[in-house]
């Protein structure tokens, strides 16, 4: 099956960032696809290059990255939600690319299942 | 590719594929953006010519009530654009009759045209739909 | 259509929002905060033994278990790992987040 993800936080503040990932990486492990996971809302924060967080806890950014490398999946930042929180190519972590929201749609139409994490 | 479409290709995209399309808003407006930018999303999905219905339930009944003036909140009065949807053929708004009543709202309140359904009624269109999207 | 709930039911109106629209042939999946409507003892709970008779429930174990709620869950509702939410997922036609 072809899974869409949504994911409407960002990273830390709410657990919705985890949750998704954690589902992801299940999903994967039982041999299904993920079609995309687009980021939206504060979801975009997931997609920064400039996260900091503490040593001895995971680092949400890059498990997403590694997680892309890995399987090869397509992390979408919507351009607009990203503008206006100051998420840019420039500050873009590795494995994101921005795209607009007819990804998150496009996602719906092609995948199997869209599954939403948010607050 | 446009920048209508979000960098989609709408051939490639859809390929004739037609799939019920639900939009859930249970928050209200200014509090939170997850009203204004589920509506950004439903415009761009306007494009892609799929079966969208429009749900408002719990405080999402908020959205569309008419004599929203931002200024003082200094904040973009994003209602208006509701009335907009008719234009890219999005008609099924459906507002759920307790929802409403228990915030003490009538259709009159409201900016658009909507179809007032009960919990039950909302409950069979949301079963009925292929993609939910919450914000 | 699998419906899921990941706030607290003390926090939000988002589970009773749930329970109003999860009709016969659907099924409820608590994750996040939203596992503490299955806590014995509680009016939550109540509603969910409730809603067990005609919809499944399911909590996320991982979740129940960060919390420290672990052998506090009501009988009736299972739990599952992160993979059973997958298959749920799979199994039913669509899925809805009441956030």
């Amino acid at each position: 099956m072809k899974f869409g993800i949504m994911v409407n936080e960002g990273p830390y503040t709410h657990q919705a960032a985890d949750t998704a990932y954690q589902f992801a990486k299940a999903a994967l492990e039982k041999g299904h696809k993920i079609h995309r996971v687009f980021f939206y809302h504060d979801g975009v924060n997931n997609a920064t290059r400039l996260t900091e967080p503490p040593q001895d806890d995971r680092n949400i950014v890059q498990r997403w990255t590694k997680l892309a490398a890995e399987h090869k999946i397509d992390l979408v930042v919507c351009v607009a939600a990203a503008l206006r929180r100051g998420i840019k190519e420039e500050n873009l972590a590795e494995g994101f690319r921005i795209s607009g929201l007819g990804q998150l749609i496009e996602s719906g139409i092609q995948a199997d299942r869209l599954v939403t994490f948010g607050d | 590719m446009t920048e209508s479409t979000g960098g989609i290709e709408m051939e490639e995209a859809t390929s004739g594929v037609v799939k019920k399309f639900l939009y859930v808003n249970r928050k209200a407006p200014y509090g939170t953006i997850y009203a204004l930018e589920s509506l950004e999303v439903v415009l761009v999905a306007a494009a892609f010519d799929q079966d969208v219905s429009l749900a408002f339930l719990d405080d999402g009944v908020y959205q569309i009530v008419k004599g929203q003036h931002t200024k003082g909140i200094d904040v973009k009065n994003f209602s208006p654009t509701y009335r907009a949807l008719e234009g890219y053929d999005i008609e099924k708004l459906y507002v759920e009759k307790e929802s409403m009543e228990a915030r003490g709202l009538k259709t009159e309140d409201f900016l658009v045209d909507v179809k007032v359904v009960s919990a039950a009624e909302m409950t069979d269109i949301m079963t009925g739909q292929d993609v939910v999207l919450s914000f | 259509m699998l419906h899921t709930v990941n706030k607290s039911p003390f926090e939000r109106n988002a589970l009773d929002s749930c329970l109003a629209h999860a009709k016969k042939g659907s099924a409820i999946l608590l994750i996040e905060d939203g596992v503490y409507a299955a806590l014995k003892g509680t009016a939550p709970a109540k509603k969910i033994e409730q809603t067990t008779k005609t919809v499944p429930v399911y909590a996320l174990q991982a979740d129940v278990e960060a919390r420290g709620m672990t052998g506090r869950v009501v009988d009736g509702v299972k739990m599952v790992d992160y993979g059973g939410f997958v298959d749920l997922v799979a199994e039913y036609p669509a899925v809805q987040s009441w956030l």
